[in-house]
């Protein structure tokens, strides 16, 4: 079987290697796609949308419909991994459990279906698979997070003008919640940010950007036409599209982030939300 | 562009991506995984491409060896071929 799927997989090799001579080469300008579409983009995006980088201008507005439906995909990813992992809420008692005392670190171990301690303020829940509370890692990783936030804020902000935009800054911001998890344990992400909220979350960012491609219907446009929505926002319809590409990458961002969020989740725990990395 | 880097980095692409293949420990490979992103990560950096590049680290070296630490966490470590 082995060697089967090495004879595939060389034969693909060999056919994908001999279609790649075929392309345009690199830089060509002959090639079909330098020949019209990309000189209206470089010539035309500024003034067309004032937008600088031509490359969010294409995502966001010029080819807005692709970058909804890979918003979809993302959504669809997450809600995928919910529902084949996921444990729906079933709490399973038959498993062994510790708790911590909070004050004397004294640790007891529950059997199933024992007696959990009753008083949530004194004891913590901690892991089967326990490793030592380091606290170096913790309080570096506790230093860096809110900086990787800033920064991934400011990718999503500032997409227009440089490399970014609401993908990047989306998976930015989920991996300094990643980084807690890891740095920390999973219960401590959970209780910054509940599997709930994630999941609405995430509902809500493709919202925003259907949403706001449908708003421009009710003004007479066409769908993602975000030039006509310049009336709501008090803007030219020029700089309209670029704040419409704004809006829906926040969108993007938001769905990008608890997407990941909800599959690391799921992966790290099993579905039960909690107890993982 | 120096074509010397550009092949060093080429060679460098191939030899992590066979690498990440071939070790057992899956951990490692995981981790081979994630800097044979880093690797196409400078290589779209190269051809000009800066904001697939931005992705490429994000998503490829960043999320997705995290999500494979998670999943060798709650499977095994070794593999059994």
């Amino acid at each position: 079987m082995k060697k089967l799927a090495f004879v595939t997989i060389l034969l693909l090799g060999i056919v994908l290697m001999a279609i790649t001579a075929d392309f345009p080469r690199w830089g060509d300008p002959l090639s079909p796609a330098s020949t019209y579409l990309s000189p209206h983009f470089i010539e035309k995006t500024m003034e067309e949308t004032s937008v600088p980088n031509i490359v969010t201008a294409v995502l966001g507005d010029y080819r807005g419909y692709d970058t909804m439906f890979e918003t979809t995909v993302v959504f669809c990813a997450g809600a995928a991994c919910f529902f084949i992992l996921g444990s729906f809420g079933r709490e399973e008692d038959d498993k062994i459990r510790y708790f911590r005392h909070r004050d004397t670190g004294v640790v007891l171990k529950v059997q199933p279906h024992g007696t959990r301690p009753s008083s949530r303020a004194d004891f913590e829940r901690i892991d089967p698979t326990w490793t030592p509370y380091d606290f170096i890692i913790s309080r570096v990783a506790g230093l860096m997070i809110p900086f990787i936030q800033l920064f991934g804020l400011y990718v999503v902000a500032h997409g227009h003008h440089s490399p970014g935009g609401g993908f990047q800054g989306g998976v930015i911001l989920a991996a300094s919640f990643l980084l807690l998890a890891l740095s920390h344990n999973m219960r401590t992400l959970s209780a910054r940010i509940s599997n709930k909220v994630l999941g609405l979350m995430s509902a809500s960012g493709v919202l925003i950007y259907a949403g706001w491609g449908a708003l421009a219907l009710a003004f007479g446009g066409n769908f993602l036409d975000y030039s006509v929505l310049g009336v709501l926002l008090g803007l030219d319809p020029i700089a309209a599209r670029s704040m419409g590409i704004m809006i829906v990458e926040i969108g993007v961002a938001l769905t990008v982030m608890s997407t990941m969020i909800i599959i690391y989740n799921n992966v790290a725990s099993l579905g039960a939300y909690d107890e993982g990395l | 562009m120096i074509w010397q880097i550009d092949t060093a980095m080429l060679l460098l692409v191939v030899v992590v991506a066979l690498a990440s293949l071939q070790v057992k420990d899956l951990l490692g490979a995981g981790i081979l995984f994630g800097a044979y992103s880093f690797m196409m990560c400078v290589l779209w950096t190269v051809m000009g491409a800066v904001d697939v590049a931005f992705t490429e680290a994000t998503v490829g070296a960043g999320v997705s060896t995290v999500l494979f630490i998670a999943a060798v966490f709650r499977t095994s470590r070794r593999t059994k071929d």
